[in-house]
């Protein structure tokens, strides 16, 4: 195991604020659009497949599995960036935290967590569960 | 209308320095200018169309322009990242073909290396898609390394696989006097360099480096009144490929479509190419190039190269004659433009002779320029000696 990388912080706009609002109350949250009902992330007002602007956020439970990771090693301690297929169908960049990075394996389910950034700011994470 | 056979490439010129303390980034691009603007035979009043992309100091073409002392009547500057001279290539063929200007000027320098890799701007929070990557640390690298580990998973792609394109690429460096690795390494060599993104190794990644080229493209009549080898653009194609709001496969690039819609313009196949320029910032995009432009079936590109197959003289496909930018160069950390430059030179029959490929009369040059796991700008051209 190895402690958690301090994470950089994001600045929300109004497009994306709702999603940070979210994720600082321990929620994860996609869109989805109402129109084609497709899910996407990372969320837009307007919905990427079929542009309509009636799109919606959805509180989602956050579980999912390595779509493919990688270790970069250079970093102390090892951060790991990876892509997530949310249950919801759309894959997501994230990092893996608080897990043996050598017993990592594509496909491996994972579940959200929330680490903390500057300014009250929680950015979404992964874990194995 | 098609640009086959409406514009040729006149001139060339890479610049020799792989750092550069001493020289600003301007007069990196002027002196590429002059540099391949002298190898065409012509002067810089005979140029009336400039092409450059985000690599330039200043707005767009504005500065450089005047730096530069042109007199143009035509600008384009279409910013794919690493891929944007070959997309300029194309636009300044179109140009041409459409009468807008008749000896279009491209450039690319850049100085990271002087300027140190801790160089980045400020995050701009107007690009959408930075809250959702900027707090996981993303960056070309682990992008990169991503998408190596899913091929891997997927088709069974090994390390060694993978380190047979740096291989290669060594094999070729060692003529080139200014490639700034030059000895010649072996898939040991490359397992055994330390680990920097998980598949990747060090011997994995691209060199880092300053410097730049330029290319000038003419219309038939031009070229045909100077006295270099007549080197047509056959045909283009161009790509903006994305994570298409989380459902793409990212095992896809754009070249999938830049690829065939340049060989559909050119009215040939992969197999008829003899020799390959393509974008090797990492290892993984030469294979992942080599099966979206149709060299091989998807999923099959690291048998493809196993086994010194991208070497000049031993294998099918001879690619990156000059070493590429895992050993020569990357200026300003946009490879496309050499990847063109070594294209011409082989087509010329210019080519280091060790590396020459024989009657070298068809060539492509291909361009991944942004994140392959991501969104990238993909360009591809097919290049034939008339």
């Amino acid at each position: 195991m190895e402690e958690a990388v301090k994470m950089q912080t994001p600045k929300p706009n109004v497009e994306n604020q709702e999603y940070w609002q979210a994720a600082g109350r321990g929620v994860l949250v996609i869109k989805r659009c109402i129109d084609c009902g497709e899910a996407h992330h990372y969320p837009r007002a307007i919905c990427p497949f079929c542009h309509s602007a009636n799109t919606e956020w959805q509180e989602v439970a956050g579980t999912g599995v390595i779509h493919t990771y990688t270790v970069m090693r250079r970093e102390r301690p090892s951060t790991v960036t990876a892509y997530v297929t949310l249950d919801e169908g759309p894959i997501m960049l994230t990092n893996i935290v608080d897990c043996d990075v050598d017993a990592l394996r594509i496909g491996m389910h994972v579940k959200v967590r929330f680490a903390d950034a500057d300014e009250g700011i929680r950015v979404p994470v992964f874990s194995p569960r | 209308m098609t640009i086959r056979d409406k514009a040729y490439i006149a001139g060339i010129y890479e610049h020799p320095t792989r750092k550069a303390p001493d020289k600003s980034l301007a007069q990196l691009h002027a002196e590429v200018a002059i540099g391949a603007v002298a190898d065409a035979g012509l002067t810089m009043a005979d140029v009336d169309g400039f092409f450059c992309d985000n690599d330039v100091p200043g707005l767009g073409p504005i500065s450089l322009v005047e730096y530069l002392g042109l007199d143009v009547r035509h600008v384009d500057t279409t910013e794919t990242g690493g891929s944007a001279p070959i997309v300029h290539i194309s636009h300044a063929a179109q140009a041409i073909a459409s009468g807008k200007c008749s000896v279009a000027l491209i450039t690319l320098a850049g100085r990271p290396r002087s300027a140190g890799l801790s160089a980045n701007p400020p995050p701009n929070w107007d690009v959408p898609e930075l809250p959702f990557e900027y707090p996981y640390r993303s960056s070309v690298l682990n992008q990169y390394a991503m998408v190596a580990m899913r091929h891997m998973h997927e088709y069974g792609t090994t390390p060694e696989q993978l380190a047979w394109v740096k291989v290669a690429a060594s094999h070729h460096a060692q003529h080139n006097t200014h490639a700034m690795l030059r000895d010649v390494v072996s898939v040991e060599n490359v397992l055994q360099s330390p680990m920097i993104a998980d598949p990747l190794h060090r011997l994995d990644c691209c060199v880092v480096s300053d410097g730049g080229g330029a290319i000038v493209v003419v219309s038939p009549e031009i070229a045909r009144s100077l006295s270099r080898p007549l080197i047509k653009v056959r045909g283009a194609g161009e790509a903006i490929r994305d994570l298409r709001g989380g459902r793409a496969n990212i095992l896809e690039s754009g070249g999938v479509k830049s690829g065939a819609i340049a060989f559909e313009e050119a009215g040939v196949r992969p197999a008829d190419v003899k020799y390959a320029s393509l974008y090797d910032s990492f290892t993984i995009t030469v294979i992942v190039q080599l099966e979206d432009l149709g060299f091989c079936e998807k999923g099959l590109g690291g048998r493809f190269v196993a086994d010194g197959r991208l070497i000049s003289g031993v294998g099918r496909l001879p690619v990156n004659t000059d070493g590429g930018g895992l050993c020569n160069n990357h200026p300003g950390n946009r490879g496309g433009m050499t990847k063109v430059l070594e294209a011409v030179r082989q087509l010329r029959g210019e080519a280091h002779p060790a590396v020459q490929v024989p009657n070298c009369d068809l060539a492509l040059a291909h361009g991944t320029g942004g994140w392959l796991a991501s969104r990238h700008g993909s360009a591809t051209v097919i290049l034939e000696r008339e």
